[in-house]
């Protein structure tokens, strides 16, 4: 019965070659659009990044005259620079931790199973659907000094006229505050997949057991959400290196720099001052800032979180 | 013990609500707002009225900017899910020498971050003939290594038994990819869809780069262009502006959410 399938499955050399060639062909095939995309639009761009930010560009983001290192020794001595990544810090310490935890209180209250969970799981994703160009639109407005809710609120207890995006003190606070709302969707949504992947019936004998909730919660859900949690922050960490929008829209980088952010920095040194060369420099530098990130996930990630 | 743990949990739930849903529910209703109003800085409006929706479509070419990111959103969905689909296939079914070193490309790409390319990027697509043109603002990202990872991981649970009986019955490969994979492998199909028409419709500083007319002008930076034209004045019509492009995300959303989740934690953390 085995004999026609036998005689198929282990065919004379040469036909086996020509087999392998032509699954050769064919996979290539299918992967050629990918790897054209990715080349053009990907690799070659990061390449050529790398090589402008050697150069002097003129306008038209042609490279001029080979510089070496200049651009990077420029900007490592730049006071605008320099202000750049203390904002571009300050904003990750911000926003990152306070999503992170945020999420996590909003994702544990949405596992647990009551009646009508599933709206409540709704509506605290629901910034995810929102667009930072139409978020920020309505946090711009939420901050305005003299009609904006937030100052209207204040003024009931007596506090008046906080110049949120104005204040240079502040500014960067206002728009932490507004990404952090940004940003609780997305990562609740994560968190809570990660939350009803635990396995119940480690809660069922934790129950009884008869432990608490907050030992429960020590002992049991944390370290079972490990892997989630930690790739939810090095997403979030990725992400707050790479925010642009809110930026543009609600304080354009300013009052004097508070919160001009690496990209926001970038975007106005090649397409407002036509500076290729520099802003490119910047570009590897966001490059290679994202990369520790990421190496750090893979080095220590898979390591310090328990699997199950 | 229990009720009075139910209940605290519910005025928790409540709060936290509340607090998430206010800028949206506040925008929402200032939208309904007429001018004078809305500089008293009322919250709950005493009168509704819809004059601002119909300024915001009057004022600005509102309905231009929703067909051009539904279009455009729409054509980078299609693209993302043919091309992934056909190169998550290759990793899944077909084994050839090199294989493994074009899927490490394909994570290599993971590290670079988009923004770090859009320099050349934008020089590209400008000696391209692209800018303010559908194709500069879609091409670039048809290829999505997420997009191939989520497939991927799905194809994968798909039985290799399956593709080698159809291999002897000689069913051709790209029959099997149509016929078989794409079926089984609906729900991934539509996470992805979903996944990849949310971010094209709220992608913000690609098209602020490439465009600079209406024609082709999303509706993201159509709603900046009015924030910073009307600002001192006409908070109504911008917040109805808001409203109508907030809409078909949160329905998106709300519709595809249990898919997203499911997909978002497959193609990421596996």
């Amino acid at each position: 019965m085995n004999a026609p399938l036998s005689v198929k499955s282990s065919p004379s050399v040469p036909v086996r070659r020509k087999r392998a060639v032509w699954t050769t062909l064919e996979g290539i095939v299918y992967l050629l659009p990918s790897l054209i995309l990715f080349s053009i639009f990907l690799f070659y761009p990061m390449l050529k990044t790398v090589y402008l930010s050697f150069y002097a560009t003129d306008h038209q983001g042609n490279p001029v005259q080979f510089v070496g290192i200049e651009n990077f020794v420029y900007l490592l001595k730049d006071v605008n620079f320099l202000q750049s990544i203390k904002a571009t810090l300050l904003f990750v310490c911000y926003t990152v931790p306070a999503s992170v935890v945020l999420a996590l209180c909003l994702a544990l209250m949405a596992n647990e199973k009551l009646k009508g969970i599933g709206l409540f799981r709704t509506f605290f994703s629901s910034t995810m659907g929102m667009s930072v160009a139409a978020s920020s639109v309505i946090w711009m407005f939420m901050y305005n000094p003299s009609i904006g809710v937030i100052n209207k609120v204040l003024s009931l207890f007596g506090i008046s006229d906080v110049q949120w995006l104005l204040d240079p003190k502040i500014a960067l606070i206002s728009v932490s505050i507004s990404t952090i709302w940004m940003n609780i969707g997305f990562t609740f949504l994560i968190l809570l997949g990660g939350l009803q992947n635990i396995d119940p019936t480690l809660y069922e004998s934790a129950r009884i057991a008869g432990v608490s909730y907050w030992y429960q919660l020590r002992k049991v859900t944390l370290p079972l959400l490990s892997p989630t949690l930690f790739f939810v922050t090095t997403v979030s960490l990725i992400h707050s290196f790479q925010t642009f929008g809110q930026i543009d829209i609600l304080t354009k980088g300013g009052p004097m720099d508070a919160t001009n952010v690496i990209v926001y920095s970038i975007y106005k040194d090649a397409f407002i001052n036509y500076n290729f060369g520099s802003a490119s420099a910047q570009a590897v530098l966001l490059f290679f800032a994202i990369l520790v990130v990421t190496f750090l996930q893979f080095k220590f990630g898979e390591r310090k979180v328990h699997y199950q | 013990m229990n009720v009075l743990r139910t209940f605290l949990l519910y005025a928790l739930l409540v709060i936290c609500s509340v607090v998430v849903l206010f800028p949206i529910v506040y925008a929402f209703l200032i939208s309904f707002m007429d001018g004078a109003e809305v500089l008293q800085g009322h919250i709950w409006p005493q009168k509704f009225t819809m004059k601002n929706y119909v300024a915001a479509f009057q004022k600005v070419p509102l309905f231009e900017y929703l067909f051009n990111s539904f279009i455009v959103s729409f054509i980078v969905m299609l693209g993302q899910l043919i091309i992934s689909s056909l190169a998550a296939f290759a990793f899944v079914f077909l084994k050839f020498k090199g294989r493994d070193v074009l899927f490490f490309l394909c994570i290599a790409t993971m590290l670079i971050p988009w923004e770090a390319t859009m320099i050349p990027n934008f020089l590209t697509v400008q000696k391209l003939g692209w800018l303010n043109s559908y194709l500069g603002l879609t091409v670039p990202f048809f290829a999505s290594a997420f997009g191939i990872f989520l497939l991927r991981q799905h194809f994968k649970t798909i039985p290799l038994e399956l593709y080698e009986a159809a291999q002897v019955s000689g069913v051709g490969r790209f029959r099997f990819f149509w016929n078989i994979v794409l079926p089984l492998s609906r729900t991934s199909l539509i996470t992805l869809g979903v996944y990849s028409f949310l971010t094209t419709w709220n992608m913000y500083l690609w098209p602020l780069l490439v465009t600079n007319n209406d024609r082709v002008r999303t509706v993201q930076i159509g709603l900046k262009q009015m924030q910073s034209q009307e600002i001192s004045t006409e908070w109504g019509v911008v917040m109805a502006a808001v409203i109508v492009v907030i809409l078909p995300t949160l329905l998106l959303l709300f519709v595809g959410q249990k898919h997203l989740q499911k997909g978002l934690m497959q193609g990421a953390i596996k």
